[in-house]
């Protein structure tokens, strides 16, 4: 049966493949930074004393967390076009899109990071005169990053995987090539056992090397 | 230098600290002793505006914690501050923790920060460790590193909260010197602790507390010659027995 398959056909679409890929990696990449940074943010204004603060921030979340993200992708979609009045391009809708619906989950990623630190840790922090913003810089948000950093990375690995879901918009990643290629030239088992080997090998050795740098960090 | 006038504080219902007044001069060292839960960590933690309290001042030469709010940052890196466990920050090395303050508060350079504070290393005779983890140190050694820390920015007083309760006992006594030394010099000192001897050998005076309340407040002698209050007797036994 598997002398009947062709791989050739893979071999040729290696460049197109790679040009999908680029949009993955960008894409992933991109939305990891701003969906932390924001992530970060949502998170301290959470833990805020600020009561107006802490609401808002927990509404955001829990309404991102009530939703399909291929939802939260189509109504960017449509959405951003409408309020700027002009039309910006899948690739810059799926990105606020990934960013804004990441950001919920670093939010309570982060949460939890911050709560791990010890509250003496705060304290010693402010005893030597350290401002909020100073304490949470160079003492707080150091250990949380450090506590979470095997969840924060897997969640990295599921973001990896979710920008699959840019094919609703149109955009051209490393999966859509492949299909293009598969349905093109009636390659569909050859083209798809190789996105699945890819997407295996990928996200495996990215966990293997989390739980290496694991042990690295930990004094 | 620290002034507190009728000082109380409540979590909720209960009452911490209750009317609590007392005075430390420029180079005193008070030792403050009592059962556990009687307040004496809350109430040095109010010194520096840790902990907030609903009533009464306190003022540190002449500034009234309880309303500076926006001082508060500066007010603290003239009070040095050690705690009971340590807390010194686990991802820095021993050098980044005492330079921290220095340079970020301080706005001392690194370089400055960097001598100021191996100086303070060899002082609390840890130079060699300087480069290492606190993790890879002995309780002992992280308590001295934190009496560095908290010397590091020239504090006009240190507070020190049981600064050797968490230590194994052959610990103790390293930790203790250093602070002999540190009184012998002049610094003002709050003190924490249940360490008599050390009470005998450097405090000018004893607060003994019970119930959020300061039971006794005199020199040394009349304190260990003869307390006057019940409690402060029966703790002593119970301290004292062996």
């Amino acid at each position: 049966m598997f002398d009947q398959f062709d791989y050739q056909v893979v071999i040729d679409s290696i460049p197109f493949l790679w040009e999908g890929m680029q949009l993955t990696f960008l894409l992933t990449f991109l939305a990891i930074t701003g969906g932390l940074f924001l992530g970060v943010l949502l998170a301290l204004a959470r833990l805020s004393h600020i009561k107006v603060l802490s609401f808002v921030a927990g509404s955001y979340v829990n309404f991102f967390r009530s939703m399909p993200l291929i939802l939260v992708i189509f109504w960017f979609y449509f959405l951003v076009p409408f309020i700027l009045g002009r039309p910006v391009g899948g690739f810059y809708s799926v990105l606020v899109a990934f960013t804004l619906f990441e950001a919920a989950y670093y939010c309570e990623i982060m949460r939890a990071g911050i709560q791990s630190v010890r509250q003496g840790q705060l304290q010693a922090g402010q005893a030597i005169g350290l401002s909020y913003k100073q304490n949470m810089q160079y003492v707080v948000l150091p250990q949380a990053f450090r506590n979470m950093m095997p969840i924060l990375l897997t969640q990295a690995v599921i973001l990896f995987q979710d920008t699959s879901l840019v094919y609703v918009v149109g955009l051209h990643d490393f999966l859509v090539n492949a299909e293009i290629v598969a349905t093109r030239e009636n390659r569909l088992i050859e083209m798809f056992s190789t996105v699945a080997a890819v997407y295996f090998i990928l996200c495996l050795s990215f966990s293997l090397s989390i739980r290496k740098l694991q042990r690295k960090f930990s004094v | 230098m620290i002034e507190m006038k009728n000082v109380s504080k409540w979590y909720g219902s209960f009452c911490v600290l209750n009317d609590c007044s007392t005075r430390v001069e420029k180079g005193e060292v008070v030792v403050v002793c009592g059962p556990s839960g009687s307040g004496k960590s809350t109430l040095i933690k109010c010194v520096n505006g840790l902990e907030p309290f609903q009533e009464g001042t306190i003022l540190f030469d002449d500034i009234s914690v309880g309303e500076a709010k926006a001082n508060l940052t500066k007010l603290r890196s003239r009070i040095g501050m050690v705690f009971q466990n340590f807390e010194l920050f686990p991802h820095m090395s021993v050098i980044k923790n005492i330079m921290l303050g220095q340079e970020k508060v301080l706005g001392r350079s690194e370089e400055e920060s960097d001598k100021r504070s191996m100086e303070l290393l060899h002082r609390v005779g840890l130079s060699e460790h300087a480069h290492k983890y606190p993790g890879q140190l002995s309780g002992g050694q992280q308590q001295r590193v934190a009496i560095a820390r908290g010397l590091a920015m020239d504090p006009d007083a240190m507070l020190f909260d049981e600064p050797t309760s968490a230590l194994d006992p052959e610990m103790i006594n390293e930790v203790l010197d250093v602070m002999v030394e540190l009184a012998q010099e002049g610094m003002t000192m709050m003190v924490v602790t249940h360490e008599m001897g050390f009470a005998r050998k450097v405090a000018d005076r004893v607060i003994f507390m019970d119930e959020g309340r300061i039971e006794e407040d005199c020199t040394k002698d009349a304190f260990f010659g003869e307390p006057r209050g019940e409690r402060a007797q029966s703790f002593l036994s119970k301290i004292l027995q062996h």
